[in-house]
């Protein structure tokens, strides 16, 4: 009999982003750009999880992030883990850290920012961590994480 | 200060704040000084403004310095859709410094970044408006002979007006006590409270305009405006409430003062004008010996 199940099992090597909030999986997708790649990726989402509720979790094939570039999901999974698969084991576990400075992926909340009338790539310093707010480099203004909207 | 732009008002320091101040002193004394008349300026007003474009043009006129500019884009290549950066781009091989308001906000910090020559913010948007607070710090150093360590009521629309924000983040530097006068609905952001917050400063916020008034320093009064409410009920309830009378100021120290950023409604009773408190028009005059000193110095001519 065919095996109807898809394969979605385990990768050689990659990388893999789990505990990401099911809410926040299609940014992390457009935060990393995984629409424009080509390599093997398989989502998951909604999946069930004890500590999050729901879930969702992101398999790389061939993919391998720098630090600088992972942690710009912060914003949006702040609890997200990954791990670096080479061979099919996992050779390296890391969490991620949101970063001081934010460049370009975010697009700040007011609607009266030249940001949001002329060509300019936003920039906001990360004033809290915690409870993730953004403040604009340009209009002053705090973007909180439930506004949050990937450019 | 040579060289620098003025964007925001935290972008100076105390001790800078201070010396713009002591400059606008010295150029009350002595208004008519040739010291700019080998510079251009440019004022670029992409939305009117009358007070703030003519005490610019006035400070720089008595200078000596020439003015190039507009005060309506309307009339511009802004109007052909060309790019704030790209106007920006181009008025900065004309002139030494450009004066600029426009109603998006980080405007002004976005044409810093481009131009080759200094920014001087005359408001963008509901963001910063630098030199207001500077002119605001120098009536309140004048009437009051110091800044350190007063008690300054902000009363009316503490939510939306720049004009307070600014001036608490620059405030916050001399031991101020601030005290917050507003309906509900307009108090002071938690952003900016958590500035005073940060450097252990106390701070007091009512509703209720009658209360303490004796203990003030400074009144800086606001416009309680109707489109900032939801409910118009609401707003009929609380318009009359932030209206300052002259029957209020009785029990108030001698040399309390009246602060207003204008144009004033109805906030302050026409009835406070010839009050020795009323100090609102003196306010606009010194706008005119603050600027000469922030144009000056970023110059480098002094």
């Amino acid at each position: 009999m065919k095996d109807k199940r898809l394969s979605v099992s385990a990768i050689k090597n990659g990388t893999v982003i789990d505990h990401i909030p099911a809410e926040a999986l299609f940014k992390v997708v457009s935060i990393l750009k995984l629409d424009s790649i080509d390599n093997m990726i398989t989502i998951g989402n909604s999946l069930e999880s004890g500590k999050l509720g729901k879930k969702g979790i992101i398999k790389l094939s061939e993919v391998f992030f720098h630090d600088n570039e992972i942690n710009k999901i912060a914003m949006v999974a702040p609890c997200a883990k990954l791990n670096i698969i080479r061979n099919y084991e996992v050779a390296d576990k890391k969490v991620v850290q949101i970063p001081d400075e934010i460049v370009g992926i975010v697009k700040c909340v007011n609607p009266k920012c030249i940001t949001n009338n002329e060509e300019v790539t936003t920039r906001f310093k990360v004033v809290s961590k915690a409870e993730v707010k953004l403040k604009c480099h340009y209009c002053e203004k705090i973007t909180d994480r439930d506004n949050i909207q990937i450019t | 200060m040579k060289n620098k732009n003025l964007v925001s008002i935290t972008d100076f320091t105390k001790e800078e704040y201070l010396r713009i101040l002591e400059l606008a002193a010295e150029f009350e004394k002595n208004p008519r000084q040739d010291i700019l008349n080998a510079y251009v300026i440019s004022t670029l007003f992409f939305e009117p403004s009358t007070r703030t474009r003519l005490s610019f043009e006035t400070a720089i006129n008595g200078l000596g310095g020439r003015v190039i500019g507009f005060s309506d884009s309307g009339a511009t290549s802004a109007s052909k859709g060309e790019t704030l950066h790209d106007t920006i781009k181009m008025v900065s091989n004309y002139a030494d410094l450009i004066v600029m308001r426009h109603p998006l906000e980080g405007s002004a910090r976005l044409a810093s970044e481009v131009s080759s020559v200094p920014i001087v913010n005359a408001g963008d948007g509901a963001n910063q408006h630098p030199t207001q607070t500077l002119l605001d710090m120098y009536s309140i150093l004048k009437t009051q002979g110091t800044l350190e360590n007063l008690k300054i009521f902000m009363v009316g629309d503490l939510k939306y007006g720049r004009t307070v924000h600014s001036l608490l983040q620059a405030m916050s530097k001399f031991n101020t006590t601030f005290y917050f006068i507003s309906p509900d609905e307009l108090k002071m952001p938690p952003a900016y409270k958590l500035v005073l917050d940060e450097i252990g400063l106390n701070y007091y916020e009512g509703r209720d305009l009658n209360e303490f008034l004796d203990e003030a320093d400074i009144i800086y009064m606001t416009r309680v405006q109707q489109e900032r409410f939801t409910d118009p009920i609401e707003y009929e309830r609380v318009k009359n409430a932030y209206i300052l009378r002259r029957e209020m100021l009785e029990g108030c120290k001698e040399t309390m003062k009246v602060l207003h950023p204008l144009p004033r409604v109805n906030e302050i009773h026409t009835d406070v004008d010839d009050s020795p408190h009323a100090y609102y028009f003196d306010q606009a005059r010194n706008g005119v010996y603050t600027r000469m000193a922030i144009l000056s110095a970023i110059l480098g001519v002094k």
